[in-house]
């Protein structure tokens, strides 16, 4: 049996109410930090899917987006890192299409299937940009969903699957453009996402000999907050009984992320015994059936996308936003950090992608950065790798700076933290409400975008006040 | 061990104006510094046989020196160390004259900080490392990160323990007024320096000191020299230096209370100068206000007050003019601004007219023994240089 052995889910803080975008438009949607993108979000998501799990039993890491920050270097070894994985796993991007995220759960099936892999982590983030104003800038949300595939232990196994794809120019980005571009709805809808999952899901279900009522839920992405009513009922499904809610409300349409952050949403829903089909949309439609099993009730301790979205805080002033997707210009840094170095980087990967510390095998103290002769006991070069991106701190003390920031994000918060469990460390907080920060406040830790450099897109471990 | 104690004598000092000097670079400001120097020793740049050239960004190797003041072939090192760097030249070259090696030395330390964008750049390794572009920011943080924490920790109030900075602020620009050399020479109210916007909580703007340009310059030589050249020459009593071993951020030990590098230093000079009494037998003192915390800290870990009572001492008016113990008696970093590798000369220059009874308006009554301190850079990093210098028996 094949299937997701474990999921997880990333929802950024922020909520930018529609209404500062179009007057009268209703809810929300869920916008990124400054200091987040793809990889930092779908870092999170699998983090979340990861929760108990021994991470060296991880030999696959598969990262779908259309909002990946290279054209041309891999994200999913950036987000193994992130997620402390070893290194001998298969790690691959999948791109170009929102259907993506499917894609890529498609071939981390295959690959279990074919005994090539025994567990792979399967990510899919996205923000993607639209025409500031546009119909789309409402839709858009930002989110992260995460699926740990495996043969064993399996909450939900997949049943069936079934492709199709059409050529049409329905939502398109060239490489020259930073915001998706699309046609009149009326025929994009109708020849592109309408007819495109219909005859996925029409497709699976005649091939494998499935009826409407064979499923207790239906997963479909949605380009906007009703079309998937439109098609479900063309489908023969309930929309109001076996029809998943596609979040718009509260979240958006998170492109490659969305059919797998709405599963997730499904399976926080499921007991064992229901039948759910899920199926993307995206240049043709990826169209699954999983059976949902006993484990699922094993694997609930996740934050995954309820408790996600319910831990928000408002963002109302689109100029915000705009700021923080670097639409709006901000104001050129005084530079002062020359130039990465791209050895540096690579030398200290360890410590700051993985945010390994290391503990003294003479003395027992952790410390970070690593250290070679013992900050405690003074011993040379007898360490081992401590990893500090899952443990909790407290801050020790802060400073809420206005002259070093980034003008993105004012005052810009500067904080000593003592891990639990031993080690201290110097770093920003993010995610955070001035209001609220003190000495003692509990804290943990997120992998975030530092300032672009040269073309180099550096990441780092931030403190944040622990989302509940 | 025998130190540094009435081996070195300083006969000549030189200081420049400091602010934002567009129209000089860093050797025009090395003439002026060095010129009223040779002038005050009555010496002439043929006389100096070595010298150090203190500097974090405004030059490299002794050739800017030798350049400047067209010194021919003569032995030159540059001093870096951060805020300490012109303590530290000052220290290199006193012991040069201690060891023998040569007579008459020239300690200069110049920067031009307003040519890097109002501050200083960070285009350093350590702890600036370039694996990331996370710490990119000046200091300030750290410094409010130990005000915050010192906050915390004897339970103030942020309105109370604002009122304090606001004192000290308060007291180093009255002292600025009377110091021509200054950048700023105007008084300020305690409500002005509450009230200041925030520059990195919980350091307002008053609570910070400026941004200039400057230089200043020290001619040391041997005592037996210094009596052939002048009466009012000074003896250097005591020279110290410490440089974090990066244990703050490594160790939930360190309080964020104090500075360690200051405390051993201070503990060094002492038992060098045969101080055993701070409070009592210093008369004045120029100690590194780059910050409010940053002086009501030092006072505490130069010994001035009791660990935790500064606050008290402040209150009674202890470092004032008129105080038992002056400190900052020019107005300080507060008020001449932060060229880092000048500022240390620069505080010796004043302690050294202080003892002289040259100091003008702001002369004390008593100014026997004087002390200077310099601290700088980020927790567990920090560098921090201390001189006392006194009158000759």
């Amino acid at each position: 049996m094949v299937g997701i052995t474990a999921y997880g889910a990333y929802v950024p803080l922020f909520r930018l109410s529609r209404e500062a975008i179009a007057e009268g438009a209703k809810g929300e949607k869920s916008i990124c930090n400054f200091d987040e993108d793809s990889i930092t979000m779908a870092a999170a998501a699998a983090i979340d899917c990861l929760n108990g799990i021994d991470r060296d039993t991880v030999d696959g890491l598969y990262f779908a987006s259309t909002t990946h920050p290279y054209k041309e270097k891999l994200g999913a070894t950036t987000i193994a890192m992130a997620a402390d994985l070893k290194t001998d796993i298969l790690t691959t991007d999948f791109s170009h299409s929102l259907r993506a995220g499917t894609s890529a759960l498609k071939s981390a099936l295959d690959a279990v299937k074919a005994g090539s892999a025994k567990k792979v982590l399967v990510t899919a983030a996205d923000c993607r940009l639209a025409f500031p104003r546009s119909a789309f800038e409402p839709n858009f949300g930002d989110g992260a969903g995460a699926l740990l595939i495996g043969d064993t232990d399996v909450a939900a196994s997949v049943e069936a699957s079934y492709s199709v794809y059409n050529e049409i120019m329905d939502v398109w980005r060239h490489e020259n453009d930073s915001f998706v571009r699309t046609w009149e709805d009326r025929f994009t809808l109708a020849h592109g996402y309408l007819a495109g999952v219909k005859e996925a899901v029409s497709g699976l279900m005649k091939k494998f000999g499935y009826s409407p009522g064979d499923f207790s839920k239906v997963v479909l992405y949605s380009p906007d907050g009703r079309r998937h009513t439109e098609l479900a009922k063309s489908l023969g499904f309930d929309p109001k009984t076996q029809v998943q809610d596609p979040l718009f409300a509260v979240m958006g349409n998170t492109g490659t992320a969305s059919p797998l952050m709405l599963l997730v949403a499904a399976l926080e829903e499921a007991k064992a015994g229901d039948r759910i089909l899920l199926a993307s949309y995206g240049d043709g439609s990826d169209a699954f059936v999983l059976q949902v099993t006993e484990q699922i009730e094993k694997i609930r301790g996740r934050r995954g996308m309820k408790k996600h979205l319910a831990s928000r805080k408002a963002v109302t002033d689109y100029k915000d936003y705009l700021a923080w997707r670097g639409i709006l210009p901000a104001e050129p840094r005084k530079e002062t950090v020359v130039f990465l170095s791209a050895p540096a980087i690579w030398r200290e990967r360890d410590a700051n992608l993985r945010l390994h510390g290391v503990k003294c095998k003479a003395c027992g103290t952790v410390q970070f950065p690593p250290q070679r002769v013992c900050t405690h006991c003074h011993t040379k070069d007898q360490f081992e790798p401590y990893r500090l991106s899952d443990k909790r701190a407290r801050v020790f003390t802060f400073a809420m700076d206005r002259i070093t920031s980034p003008v993105l994000e004012l005052p810009i918060v500067t904080t000593t933290i003592d891990f639990d469990g031993g080690g201290r460390m110097q770093c920003f907080l993010t995610d955070r409400d001035p209001e609220q920060i003190e000495c003692g406040l509990p804290v943990e830790m997120t992998f975030r975008k530092l300032p672009m450099k040269g073309g180099i897109q550096s990441y780092f471990w931030k403190s944040m006040p622990i989302r509940t | 061990m025998e130190g540094i104690k009435d081996k070195v004598a300083v006969v000549g000092m030189g200081c420049t104006q400091f602010g934002e000097l567009w129209d000089k670079n860093h050797r025009d400001l090395m003439v002026d510094a060095a010129y009223e120097a040779f002038e005050d020793a009555g010496l002439e740049p043929k006389d100096i046989q070595m010298a150090w050239y203190g500097s974090r960004e405004s030059g490299f190797t002794g050739t800017q020196l030798a350049s400047a003041l067209k010194l021919e072939y003569i032995p030159i090192s540059r001093v870096e160390n951060f805020c300490a760097g012109g303590t530290d030249t000052f220290r290199n070259a006193c012991y040069g004259v201690a060891s023998g090696v040569c007579d008459i030395a020239l300690a200069i330390g110049v920067e031009k900080c307003k040519d890097h964008f109002g501050g200083f750049n960070m285009d350093i390794l350590e702890p600036f490392d370039r694996s990331m572009t996370e710490w990119d920011g000046p200091p300030v943080n750290q410094f409010a990160q130990l005000a915050t924490r010192y906050m915390y920790h004897y339970g103030w109030k942020y309105e109370d323990l604002k009122r304090i900075f606001a004192m000290i602020d308060v007291k180093n620009h009255h002292n600025g007024t009377m110091s021509p050399k200054a950048q700023f020479h105007r008084e300020i109210t305690i409500e002005q320096a509450i009230n200041a916007p925030i520059i990195s909580y919980p350091l307002g703007l008053f609570d910070a000191c400026g941004v200039s340009d400057g230089s200043a310059a020290a001619i040391v030589t041997t005592p037996e020299i210094a009596k052939s050249l002048k009466k009012d020459y000074m003896l250097v009593k005591a020279l110290a230096l410490t440089n974090g071993a990066g244990q703050a951020v490594l160790q939930p030990e360190y309080d964020f209370l104090h500075f360690p590098e200051a405390v051993a230093a201070a503990a060094q000079a002492y038992k060098e100068a045969g101080i055993t009494n701070p409070r009592q037998e210093i008369d004045c003192a120029e100690v590194h206000d780059c910050f409010a915390i940053t002086e009501l800290i030092t006072y505490e870990d130069l010994g001035f007050s009791p660990r935790g009572k500064a606050s008290e001492d402040v209150e009674a008016g202890s470092f004032t003019l008129e105080g038992d113990l002056p400190v900052n008696t020019d107005g300080g970093l507060k008020c001449f601004g932060h060229p880092l590798s000048a500022s240390g000369l620069r505080m010796i220059y004043e302690i050294y007219h202080q003892l002289q009874g040259k100091a003008g308006p702001r002369q004390l009554k008593k100014a026997d023994m004087g002390l200077v301190h310099n601290i700088g850079g980020i927790c567990g990093f920090f560098n921090c240089a201390i001189a006392i210098l006194g009158k000759p028996e």
